[in-house]
């Protein structure tokens, strides 16, 4: 079951901290820890960023979400830039081809409880996270 | 439909010839729209001058206001609408008070109501019209100039750089630290270090809702440059939540010396220089 989510424009950089904020508004409309919350925040502007930038622009849709037990927040990040062509290599920590540190996608995902990509080089990107309270 | 070359040049005559009671109109109509914010005087100066403009114009033929000929008075169209902008006066005020030269116009023209005045007087008010919406389109420059100016006087102001003890300069970070407020961040702190001659530097990251890979790369690069210039960083205001997202992001502040609170940095440089004073007293 879910609510109606939040769709976002990621086109600028403004884009990026409106993303922040509305992934910060649901995390405390589902009540997650204040740890939580700003792991979700920090994993949501990493993954907007590489939409952003690598991703030359995209579209960001944030959604409360709901299991048997407990309340969370998908965030879904789609591009339809370049695609990853080596996933794993992309993955790896301190791996950059932009002169960043390289722990955005590696760092994103030990922030959040599921993470989930869907990469087609010359297609986009779509990165689907969640966060369940706990 | 353009003007004429004919056509204009009647119109050019009658905006001479008619010069005092067309702009004393002008003024009177644009003036009600404007209440009185600008005074009268004033407006009649500026009007006055635009009618010579719009002489001018037709004097030289100007069938289009994009036309050389028209060069002049598109100046003065941005340069009123730019006036304006400034004093507050919104951009429909300003092209209402353009388009009141229609009405001024057309009452000069009086009951000479034949088809070649009416048709005259269409393409004249075309031009008019073309006129009015320049300044609307300088208003909206302006006023995007002004507020971009705005913008950035708000991230000096956003980034102050303080002297928080001898030898100690501190930079509370507040909001989010995009690149265009970091590199002003990085290089007001260090020409405070260079004015100061501060060997320590405290990044406060206190105010900092989210610390991302950009937000720590950007505070790295700042403190690695204010090593080279002989100065210390330690970065304050970790706050549990920030510490736990960091390591787990994997972010390594190597060697950079981080404490909880402004006042624990504070407190660590002053022991640290106090140590130094210290052991260079023993060493006498
Ligand atoms: N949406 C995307 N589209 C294409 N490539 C991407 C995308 N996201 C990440 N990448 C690639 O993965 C690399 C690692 O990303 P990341 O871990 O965020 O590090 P950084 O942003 O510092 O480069 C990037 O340098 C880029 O080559
Ligand atoms: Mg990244």
């Amino acid at each position: 079951m879910s609510d109606e989510g939040q769709r976002l424009p990621v086109t600028t950089d403004q884009d990026v901290v409106r993303v922040r904020q509305a992934v910060r508004t649901f995390s405390v409309a589902v009540k997650l820890s204040l740890v939580d919350q700003t792991k979700l925040v920090t994993a949501a502007s990493e993954l907007a960023r590489n939409t952003l930038v690598y991703g030359g622009g995209g579209e960001v849709v944030v959604t409360r979400v709901q299991n048997e037990r407990r309340a969370g927040i998908k965030i879904v990040f789609a591009d339809e830039g370049p695609g990853i062509v080596d996933l794993t290599l992309a993955l790896t920590d301190g791996y950059t081809t932009g002169g960043g540190l390289g722990l955005g996608l590696s760092g994103a995902r030990r922030l959040v409880d599921e993470f989930e990509i869907d990469t087609e080089p010359g297609k986009g990107t779509t990165i689907t996270i969640t966060k369940w309270c706990r | 439909m353009p003007l004429s070359s004919d056509e204009a040049s009647r119109f050019a005559d009658l905006l001479k010839e008619h010069a005092e009671s067309l702009t004393a109109r002008w003024v009177e109509l644009a003036g009600a729209s404007l209440r009185g914010r600008l005074s009268s005087a004033e407006l009649r100066r500026q009007l006055d001058d635009l009618r010579k403009g719009f002489e001018q114009a037709m004097r030289s033929g100007s069938a289009h206001l994009t036309d050389e000929g028209s060069a002049e008075l598109r100046a003065q169209l941005a340069e009123i609408s730019g006036h304006r902008a400034r004093q507050g006066f919104s951009a429909t005020e300003t092209a209402v008070s353009i388009f009141a030269l229609k009405d001024a116009v057309l009452e000069a023209l009086g009951n000479g109501d034949d088809a070649g005045t009416l048709r005259d007087y269409v393409a004249f008010s075309a031009f008019v019209d073309r006129a009015a919406l320049f300044t609307f389109d300088s208003y909206v420059q302006v006023r995007e100039s002004l507020i971009a100016d705005q913008a950035e006087q708000l991230l000096e102001l956003s980034t102050p750089v303080v002297k928080l003890w001898d030898g100690v300069v501190a930079v509370p970070l507040v909001g989010t630290l995009d690149s265009a407020r970091a590199q002003v961040v990085m290089e007001r702190l260090l020409q405070t270090l260079v004015d100061t001659g501060s060997p320590y530097a405290i990044i406060d990251i206190t105010g900092v809702p989210a610390v991302d890979t950009q937000v720590a790369q950007h505070v790295l690069k700042t403190v690695v440059a204010a090593r080279l210039m002989g100065a210390d960083c330690i970065i304050s205001g970790i706050r549990p939540q920030i510490a736990q997202t960091i390591v787990a992001l994997g972010i390594e502040f190597g060697d950079i010396a981080t404490k909880a609170s402004l006042a624990d940095a504070l407190r660590y440089v002053l022991n640290k220089t106090n140590r130094s004073l210290n052991t260079k007293r023993t060493e006498r």
